[in-house]
């Protein structure tokens, strides 16, 4: 995934390479390219009272683990796929695209929601996290390193979405008193290697750490 | 997904002014957790999204005047972690909390729950609402029915009312309010839901220019919800049952017992509410309700299963009254 250490581009910049060309070729992180493609000088505030935008792309602004990205979306585009096509976050996963996989999990305002659900231009104003935004490979979450201690994962796609409803549902039940109860607060993802027992056990550990302040 | 306007009101009328008088030309976007997976499908197209999270007289849940107001905005996550809610109206917390997934329940709203189009995956895969094959006969019927109605589809509807709270609110007598730019009226929950007899007809009493803007639902009820499913999270739900009793000391004055899940739309079971009523609960009152409640089913070829699931709902939701959990 990515640094989280964005360099400042300057907004004019136009995408002249590939998403996935530019990150290959040149290996800068996220925040390089995402100002890249999305840099439009003066985004023009959204939402005045009944006005209408679109269908072509709009103007607008997202608030992204405490960044804010302009870009420029037509208002079909899903949070998911301006995170993923034009933000270069590719860490919440695209698999069902219909709300019943949990892959694509961010958390928004304090709460777990699917990305693939939400439309990006409906997202302004709001707080984003995703799962470039907590911990560091240095540092890593609480979360993410007990699904590493218990072997959470296997394939590895279903994890950031994981990672990110265990975090949003420990941020709010902080004491989980039993397995039944993690089962319950993340009821809304799958894992098709079925690595649930270590998932279970990750959320419960994690619970510890998180208590003791490590929430990042 | 068809390209689409998008428009985010702050007010209830700048938004009514921004819809149509036809489906398709504008629709309201509240949650979004269906219209989009419709829209990502093409099952429909809609050339205007209204975004309504905005809008802030459409949120909010409080009580007043012996009665609970819901409004249309508040999230499915917001009625469950209710205290008023949880203590007097436990059928609607444990409908709500029935709902797909905490992602679901974090954005979905109480308006968006009842407004949401069916899962028939006869309708879903294009086929329309009645489903009826190239030569006019319905598919349903000699098709994979095993989540269909075996209530209420004698008018060619075979799908299942996906709303969770809607079973509630019939039972509760609650009233749904709707509003457009010319003015407001109030739908009675059991009308607000009907069996579509086209098409193009709609499986709620909603029009095209109007948006539900709050439920009022009069206290003073015990009542309990019981939802039966094959998965412990992420499913639907085969067969819910919603009760609500006006008891008189120990007895039941009246009652109302509504199944899900089964029928079109929520499902008043009457014999079973007539069956307590002048009764106190025990085993053997609950089992002739929940008896009741299924007589007259018309199970399909593959769902004659979902009838024995009803009954055992009825049976559980009047036992948690019964035993004071509800």
């Amino acid at each position: 995934m990515s640094s989280r250490k964005e360099p400042e581009v300057p907004k004019k910049t136009k995408p002249a390479v590939s998403r996935r060309g530019f990150i290959q070729g040149v290996g800068l992180g996220t925040g390089a390219l995402g100002g890249a493609l999305t840099g439009t000088a003066e985004a023009a505030p959204q939402s005045a009272g009944g006005a209408v935008s679109g269908p072509g792309a709009v103007p607008f602004s997202l608030r992204i683990n405490g960044k804010t990205h302009n870009v420029t979306l037509e208002p079909r585009v899903t949070l998911l796929d301006a995170l993923r096509d034009s933000l270069d976050l590719t860490g919440a996963k695209r698999v069902c695209d219909r709300g019943t996989c949990g892959a694509c999990t961010v958390i928004v305002d304090g709460r777990a929601v699917y990305a693939c659900s939400v439309l990006a231009i409906d997202m302004q104003g709001r707080q984003i996290q995703t799962i470039e935004g907590i911990g560091t490979p240095d540092k890593p979450h609480p979360v993410t390193s007990a699904f590493v201690e218990h072997d959470a994962q296997q394939c590895g796609y279903c994890t950031p979405g994981f990672v990110m409803a265990a975090k949003a549902y420990l941020d709010r039940n902080p004491n989980p008193r039993s397995e039944a109860d993690v089962e319950a607060g993340l009821g809304g993802n799958l894992c098709r290697c079925g690595t649930y027992v270590g998932v279970r056990k990750a959320v419960l550990d994690a619970a510890r750490d998180v208590r003791r302040g490590r929430n990042a | 997904m068809h390209a689409f306007e998008y428009a985010n009101p702050t007010t209830l009328k700048d938004a009514l002014a921004l819809l149509g008088n036809r489906w398709g030309d504008a629709d309201v976007l509240a949650g979004g957790t269906d219209i989009l997976s419709l829209m990502k499908d093409e099952v429909y197209v809609s050339k205007r999204l209204v975004n309504i999270k905005n809008i802030k007289e459409l949120g909010g849940i409080s009580m007043s005047r012996g009665a609970l107001r819901i409004g249309a905005g508040a999230t499915l996550e917001q009625l469950i972690e209710n205290a008023e809610i949880r203590k007097s109206f436990p059928s609607l917390a444990a409908a709500a909390r029935g709902v797909a997934s905490p992602q679901i329940r974090n954005i979905g709203t109480v308006g968006g729950d009842l407004c949401q189009r069916p899962r028939c995956w006869y309708y879903r895969g294009g086929n329309g609402l009645l489903a009826k094959g190239a030569n006019g006969r319905p598919l349903v019927p000699n098709g994979e029915n095993k989540y269909h109605a075996i209530f209420g589809h004698e008018g060619g509807a075979y799908f299942v009312s996906p709303s969770s709270l809607g079973p509630a609110l019939v039972a509760l007598d609650a009233k749904i309010k709707l509003a457009s730019a010319s003015g407001t009226r109030e739908v009675e929950a059991a009308k607000f839901f009907v069996a579509p007899a086209s098409d193009t007809a709609r499986e709620t009493a909603l029009l095209p220019n109007e948006i539900v803007t709050e439920i009022l639902v009069p206290a003073g009820m015990r009542n309990a919800t019981y939802e039966v499913r094959e998965k412990q999270a992420l499913d639907w739900p085969l067969a819910t049952a919603s009760v609500a009793l006006q008891m008189k000391g120990n007895s039941v004055a009246s009652a109302k017992v509504v199944l899900g899940h089964v029928a079109p739309t929520p499902w008043l079971a009457a014999a079973a509410g007539q069956a307590l009523s002048g009764k106190s609960l025990s085993d053997s009152t609950i089992a002739e309700a929940a008896d009741a409640a299924v007589q007259g089913a018309k199970p399909l070829s593959q769902n004659k299963y979902k009838v024995q699931l009803a009954r055992v709902a009825v049976k559980r939701a009047l036992t948690e009254i019964a035993r004071g959990r509800a």
